[in-house]
């Protein structure tokens, strides 16, 4: 009940502002028909649907980072916190409440990216259900993160780690707006040792019903998520003494 | 009965000694007023009382709890209102007094039961149903207050509770905390003298790290020949007299 009421809270916070529409759901989907729109009048191949709705549904995962991010690290700057701190919570009870509320918005997030996708010719099919699944592990990576920056920046920084750098990796180092085999070298290297790739990879796996491409990825996605989360439960404790 | 004691309660940070072996003692029922220029040491103070910060050594107890081997015990006697406002600006003050006693373990009907109560005594009823971080910075802090109050405490924390209030805004919040004299234990800290003495039972005085001075504004007054409180406290600083 306790974490629940916190939790409750920051779900609040974050869905009653309203740069969270605009970033989290209007952005993306802004994108996606963008995108669409060029690919329908051009002769090659180069946003299909297909590739690139999963794409976007990680890249909106970012924004859940920055907004998740910025409210801790607002919580502590105010002093809500500190005033939190001597209520009966445990830190569990915080680490829960900073991230459960996220998880929901997440698939929510996605499964308004896919519903948009579906005019523009994505399948309505049942792997768009794993996918959503799927999902949830990469929301939990982009969380953990959101955690650790909110810990250890203050709101400034974290608007330009989260804002501005995170958004751009997530969306360069991914594979969303091109292949990264026409870079390929260091580049592709460098992609594919980070979660971003692998995160956007399990989405397209999923909707395309490769099934057997999704452990390779999942293990990436869910091994970079749970030395995050140690990072920031460490990061969150060091800071709450 | 002593509210709180504080046994030689010391904070170092590295080589600066924020907190010097404090003794002190405040009876139940009773408004204590903590006075001290920037670096006294009365946030230090206040941030080991409440369980925030930990001592380098000493202890320190609230109704014969010690913060030290029972912080849980000691932080479920007291409240806190932060220096900054700490309320949940995106939530009505009504759900920030909700949020409060979710996170004191009250079931929801009993929360809501109780948050009512709390806003009617505090005369919050004209704006509880307004977000908080659109409030003016005398409702803030009375709402801040009231946020304090919600699990009952018997020792409650004010850090500097009118800092930026007009005058109007101060004489209000003043009767608020006059009326709560007798029934909670108030520790006040605050830079407005005049405050001090117009509320506070006794005042403490810290300078460096120790306190330079205990004892009512009349008595601090009478002990350095000074006609006026501000001026005992200037000589009380600047000499130590």
């Amino acid at each position: 009940m306790k974490m629940l009421s916190f939790a409750g809270r920051n779900a609040k916070e974050i869905l009653r502002d309203p740069l969270t529409s605009f970033f989290a759901l209007g952005f993306p989907l802004a994108l996606l028909w963008l995108l669409s729109a060029i690919q329908a009048n051009v002769p090659v191949e180069l946003f299909a649907v297909g590739r690139l709705a999963p794409g976007i549904a990680v890249f909106g995962l970012s924004f859940l980072t920055l907004f998740s991010a910025t409210l801790l690290s607002k919580d502590r700057e105010s002093a809500f916190l500190a005033r939190l701190r001597t209520a009966p919570l445990t830190a569990a009870d915080f680490i829960a409440g900073y991230l459960l509320p996220a998880l929901p918005m997440a698939l929510g997030q996605s499964a308004l990216c896919f519903a948009a996708a579906v005019p523009l010719g994505l399948p309505v099919q049942p792997n768009l259900l794993l996918a959503l699944v799927l999902q949830l592990p990469a929301a939990f990576l982009f969380l953990s993160l959101g955690l650790l920056c909110g810990s250890l920046l203050s709101v400034k920084q974290v608007g330009g780690v989260c804002g501005a750098l995170l958004t751009n990796l997530a969306a360069w180092l991914s594979g969303i707006w091109f292949d990264l085999d026409l870079v390929g070298g260091w580049f592709r290297g460098a992609a594919e040792a980070l979660p971003f790739f692998h995160a956007v990879e399990l989405q397209r796996a999923a909707v395309a019903g490769q099934f057997a491409r999704i452990p390779a990825h999942l293990f990436w996605v869910l091994g970079y998520g749970a030395a995050l989360f140690a990072l920031a439960v460490l990061a969150f404790r060091r800071r709450m003494r | 009965m002593e509210a709180i004691r504080t046994e030689k309660l010391t904070k170092r940070f590295k080589d600066v000694t924020a907190v010097d072996g404090l003794d002190l003692a405040v009876g139940e029922g009773e408004l204590f007023a903590l006075l001290g220029v920037n670096g006294a040491g009365k946030t230090t103070l206040i941030r080991m009382l409440c369980g925030l910060t930990r001592p380098t050594s000493g202890d320190a107890f609230l109704l014969g709890r010690s913060v030290v081997r029972e912080p849980k015990a000691a932080r479920a006697v007291l409240g806190v209102s932060p220096q900054e406002t700490a309320v949940a600006p995106n939530l009505t003050a009504r759900e920030n007094l909700e949020l409060l006693c979710g996170v004191h373990g009250f079931s929801r009907a009993a929360g809501r039961a109780r948050a009512a109560e709390i806003s009617q005594r505090l005369g919050l009823g004209e704006v509880e149903r307004r977000r908080a971080g659109k409030l003016s910075g005398g409702w803030q802090r009375r709402l801040s207050i009231a946020m304090a109050l919600v699990g009952a405490p018997k020792i409650l924390f004010l850090d500097e509770p009118t800092l930026g209030l007009d005058v109007v805004a101060r004489a209000a919040l003043w009767d608020v905390i006059r009326a709560l004299k007798g029934s909670v234990t108030v520790i006040l800290t605050t830079h407005y003298l005049e405050e001090a003495e117009a509320l506070a039972d006794r005042v403490g005085v810290m300078k460096a790290g120790r306190l330079a001075a205990l004892g009512t504004p009349e008595a601090l007054k009478a002990q350095t020949g000074a006609e006026r409180f501000e001026d005992a406290f200037v000589r009380l600083v600047r000499e130590g007299c």
